[in-house]
């Protein structure tokens, strides 16, 4: 009743008269019972409306999601050549795409990039999750700010950054590991790129995965703890054996994006390429590889047919991702 | 870092005072050291901006050394290049406040549709949706340069803002928030007040809407000043970058001249000042943005 009360005073200056004379009306509730006459009226006579508010959405998914996609999916089926021209090549460039050893190797790249670094940026934004859960002194607060402000810097900022941090000559990070005695190591070469991309993403974007997991532990009832607790369960038991698996549905959300965007790799390896260029070749990521594939080589049939792949890769892979994990989870 | 967390989870805690005082230095120790780690490149980037370049290469990188050269760098950042930092800055804010602004207005129109009306294909519109979620971002970017390029749109505006009006994730967040917020009572008791569906979608569910939007908002807007990918593509002109693709071009620039040059202090300035507005939009609009991530999570 005092919804009903708190609707009234904007509704009251509206406009009446339209709503039960609607021609409509009676036509469209003429089977249902008389006390959800109106809701049901109310639903189908606004079919239209529906229909009307959604079109903004539909006219760009339309424009920006299915029309790109059908364009590359057709680019991708043709050959254009100085010699043949523009030719149907059916799935040429799908069967080159999956012997052409650039993109397998970029994709194994990233494969193990992201066996490594995702675990361990999910299980450090867990366990910042687990202990703001619990802390509530102003260090916690600080935490958890701090943790996050990464997220607010673009990932081209983040790269260069580090970038310097991690310079041969000048980095910080360098002396420091020199002044422990650790000698001076080559952050950007061969041996211990990956390292450093993978730091770099870590400190990118472990405080949004943790607030995301702190958000699912805030919702959960705080009577459990109580009975945990009588129960004569530890605070670290009561963390691994009822908050961990509680949540499991946002560890899957956050697992799921991660390897998203693990899969499409791209702006840490483009900003740090210019200063390792010998490393980070231009096949580093198979999302590098369709850009220099198009834009470098103007390849645009070939880059067409890796993007979808690689968009269908994801795609597929975490759909698949979340039909195993559905029941685990009980994600809904 | 990662041994003394290793610590805090392994140790068994048994309830008792001594241990959990033991338990509490440990998780503050986790937390100082995480904090530092953290904070180290927001602190070498503060202390970089007030150096001039031969300092910035002949000094300890995380200690201040004439910090008077920090005016000087903001200045040459403002003023290089006829000011092309501020065009960056301008366009960075256009791009991301009407792609901010536009994508939200979409996100509720359609979301709310989603939660509170029935439609012919809204099912099949809904699940393409939760797919369009999934499909890469970065796997769109380049079909789409290529469907813009057939239209003459790349190399303008809009070839940033109108992709970056799309944003199915907003879409859902606004349905599922419509649904838990929004009873269906409410919007029946304005219907038979005889207020229009317009007026009960501005009067009655926007005022209750106001966290989703500002979420949705807020990261919309995050997304596309920190976007990338999508500018690097379909931008040749440098007058239309956005900072980041701006930043990045200078610091390959730099790189090239190898450190002569004073792109550097350039770039690190102009890092800075690129930051600073959003961390202080997450921070002012915590209340808001940490709200939206539940609704996020939990479904």
């Amino acid at each position: 009743m005092s919804l009903l009360r708190q609707g009234s005073p904007a509704a009251g200056a509206a406009p009446r008269g339209q709503s039960v004379s609607d021609p409509d009306v009676p036509a469209a509730s003429r089977h249902a019972r008389p006390q959800t006459r109106w809701r049901l009226s109310a639903r189908t006579r606004h079919r239209g409306m529906g229909l009307l508010l959604v079109t903004p959405f539909t006219l760009l998914f339309l424009a920006f999601l299915v029309a790109p996609l059908g364009y590359a999916f057709w680019l991708s089926l043709r050959t254009s050549t100085l010699v043949g021209g523009d030719h149907f090549s059916w799935f040429a460039n799908y069967k080159q795409t999956f012997t052409d050893p650039h993109f397998l190797s970029g994709v194994r790249r990233v494969i193990v990039f992201g066996v490594v670094q995702i675990p361990l940026m999910i299980a450090l934004a867990l366990l910042g999750a687990l202990i703001i859960d619990a802390a509530t002194s102003r260090l916690a607060k600080v935490f958890r700010m701090t943790l996050f402000m990464p997220y607010a810097v673009p990932a081209v900022i983040g790269a260069l950054m580090w970038g310097f941090l991690y310079s041969p000559t000048f980095g910080p990070v360098n002396s420091i590991s020199q002044a422990l005695g650790l000698g001076s190591a080559d952050l950007l070469g061969h041996g211990l790129m990956l390292t450093s991309l993978g730091n770099i993403v870590t400190w990118q974007w472990t405080g949004y995965n943790m607030i995301v997991l702190y958000a699912a532990l805030q919702g959960l009832p705080r009577e459990i703890y109580e009975a945990a607790r009588i129960d004569g369960a530890s605070q670290l038991q009561t963390a691994l054996r009822i908050k961990v698996p509680m949540i499991s549905s946002a560890l899957v959300l956050t697992l799921m994006f991660a390897i998203i965007g693990t899969l499409q790799f791209f702006t840490e390896p483009r900003v740090l390429e210019p200063t390792a260029s010998s490393v980070i070749t231009p096949d580093y990521t198979p999302n590098l590889y369709a850009y220099n594939l198009a834009f470098q080589y103007s390849e645009f049939n070939y880059s067409a047919a890796i993007s979808f792949s690689l968009g269908a890769v994801v795609f597929i892979g975490s759909y698949l991702f979340l039909f195993l994990t559905r029941r685990r989870s009980g994600l809904k | 870092m990662t041994t003394a967390a290793a610590t805090a989870v392994t140790r068994p805690a048994s309830g008792r005072r001594p241990k959990a005082a033991k338990g509490r230095v440990t998780v503050n120790v986790v937390m100082v050291a995480m904090i530092l780690y953290f904070l180290l490149p927001f602190w070498w980037l503060l202390v970089a901006s007030t150096k001039g370049n031969d300092a910035l290469f002949s000094t300890a990188a995380l200690w201040f050394h004439s910090p008077g050269s920090f005016f000087d760098n903001l200045k040459q950042l403002f003023t290089y290049n006829d000011g092309e930092y501020l065009r960056w800055l301008g366009n960075t804010a256009v791009y991301a406040g009407v792609s901010g602004i536009g994508a939200t207005a979409v996100a509720t129109l359609a979301g709310y549709a989603f939660a509170k009306y029935r439609f012919r294909g809204r099912n099949l519109l809904f699940s393409s949706l939760l797919g369009a979620i999934m499909v890469p971002a970065t796997a769109l970017a380049i079909p789409t340069y290529l469907l813009l390029s057939k239209v003459a749109l790349t190399n303008t505006m809009w070839a940033v803002i109108l992709p970056s009006l799309l944003n199915p994730f907003g879409v859902y967040l606004m349905r599922v928030y419509v649904q838990e917020s929004l009873p269906d009572e409410l919007l029946e008791a304005a219907r038979v007040d005889g207020a229009g569906e317009l007026r009960t979608l501005r009067s009655v569910a926007l005022p209750t809407l106001k966290p989703a939007l500002v979420t949705v908002l807020l990261f919309s807007m995050v997304g596309t000043w920190n976007n990338f990918f999508l500018p690097l593509v379909m931008l040749n002109n440098d007058k239309l970058f956005p900072l980041t693709v701006g930043l990045q071009s200078w610091y390959q620039g730099a790189l090239i001249q190898s450190g002569a040059n004073a792109l550097f202090t350039l770039v690190i300035a102009g890092s800075l000042v690129a930051i600073l507005p959003l961390i202080v939009a997450f921070l002012l609009l915590q209340r808001y943005w940490r709200g939206g991530l539940t609704v996020g999570s939990l479904k």
